[in-house]
């Protein structure tokens, strides 16, 4: 059997999820037989790559380069996973959406509680423009399989990778495997 | 006087005052519920007890229709199983539910429900609304983004207490619960700080204040008990 090309990316999320993923422990052994890892944040790859069989996005869609990328992403991989409560929901990245656009958070992370010279980082190129909305995944790109949990337990993920290696679909039944937070 | 009836084609007998709800209940027979809580009058509002009855076009809330002779309930159909998981997805998509940093998280009657529809993920968009928190209260905290408008603590505070502090003010997904006439929970003269109303929240939209995250355990079959205790003498529940 050829292996698998497995990617995961990170979005808009705290990396916890890709945390609970390294807590696989020795089955990450088991899984190293069956995929290739051709893309995550954990591996030194500058582009998404081409001809993805399975990617795990974690983290809510919340700037522009989320944005283009998950475009990509869902052009390249033949099965998109949200993997976590923020890629599912928006979660805890999105607790800024009820305050307003990007605007009225960046003032208030840089400007109103700054007393020395407060400004708004804004040279191009440094850090991604925030989109006014944080959206779960599935608002911008359609999305195979959904993975919740904040983060998403280790038996949980290897559950769905389990499936998904022996290319079946999931049983996404019960407290084991849906419970958010 | 009994009536007879069957639910999902099993056939049971119960008394002619009884709800469906409280017939299936006792023929053990589950229906899922989110606004009812036993102690208390049912109101029927989030409808998750909605079952298909021969004869009746509509779906009618097994928590408010009475048992009659020779009824036919169904409440386990796809038509209805549809509809609860939409039920859920609309609560998850009306307010900012954040079960990560929610006191309620792993004791909370939304998020089971989510689980029992097989909720993987919320179909709609989110509103995220711009809703308060109430933390003027010396004991308790409301927060609105969690409520689900069950009216739970309204009716505890009216029916069991006998205060009735709190209410509902404004219409639909606009509404909200209050104090009084819309003053800040601690300036609330009516309120006695029993916490009935923490008791029967079913999710963390009412809380002990300094409860953090999971932290909200709470013990809505003391409301059962009070209940119990006070119209029929019962001291065990």
């Amino acid at each position: 059997m050829s292996k698998l090309r497995f990617a995961s990316v990170w979005l808009g999320g705290c990396s916890g999820c890709h945390m609970s993923f390294l807590d696989l422990d020795e089955w990450l052994f088991d899984l190293a037989e069956a995929v290739d890892v051709v893309y995550s944040p954990v591996a030194d790859v500058k582009t998404f790559p081409e001809n993805v069989d399975v990617t795990l996005v974690e983290g809510a869609v919340a700037n522009q380069d989320h944005l283009e990328l998950i475009h990509t992403i869902r052009k390249n991989s033949r099965l998109v996973v949200s993997f976590g409560d923020c890629a599912v929901t928006g979660n805890v990245t999105a607790m800024r959406n009820p305050l307003g656009g990007a605007d009225v958070v960046l003032d208030r992370a840089y400007k109103d509680a700054q007393l020395l010279r407060p400004q708004v980082p804004h040279d191009d190129g440094i850090v991604p423009p925030l989109i006014d909305h944080v959206v779960p995944v599935h608002a911008v790109i359609p999305v195979d399989l959904y993975i919740p949990g904040c983060p998403p337990p280790a038996k949980r993920i290897r559950a769905v990778l389990q499936a998904v290696i022996e290319g079946k679909s999931p049983e996404m039944i019960g407290r084991e495997m849906l419970k958010y937070g | 006087m009994p009536r007879t009836l069957t639910i999902n084609g099993q056939e049971i007998s119960a008394r002619s005052d009884q709800t469906i709800l409280e017939a299936a209940r006792e023929a053990n027979i589950h229906i899922p519920t989110l606004c009812h809580l036993d102690g208390l009058t049912d109101v029927g509002a989030c409808r998750m007890c909605l079952v298909e009855v021969s004869g009746s076009s509509k779906l009618l809330p097994a928590c408010t229709t009475r048992v009659q002779e020779g009824m036919e309930v169904r409440t386990e159909t796809e038509r209805l199983r549809a509809y609860r998981r939409q039920i859920i997805e609309l609560l998850f998509a009306e307010r900012n539910h954040v079960c990560a940093v929610c006191v309620a998280n792993g004791n909370c009657e939304l998020q089971d429900a989510a689980i029992a529809v097989g909720m993987d993920h919320v179909r709609y968009d989110y509103l995220f609304p711009k809703l308060g928190l109430d933390l003027s209260h010396e004991r308790f905290g409301m927060d609105h983004n969690r409520c689900i408008l069950c009216t739970r603590c309204v009716r505890a505070c009216d029916q069991l207490e006998g205060a009735h502090t709190i209410d509902v003010m404004g219409r639909g997904a606009r509404s909200l619960i209050i104090h009084d006439m819309n003053v800040p929970w601690g300036e609330a003269t009516t309120c006695t700080s029993c916490g009935k109303c923490v008791m029967a929240c079913p999710t963390g939209a009412l809380f002990k204040q300094g409860s953090t995250v999971a932290e909200m355990v709470r013990d809505a079959d003391k409301l059962a008990f009070l209940r119990a205790a006070r119209d029929r003498k019962v001291w065990n529940v």
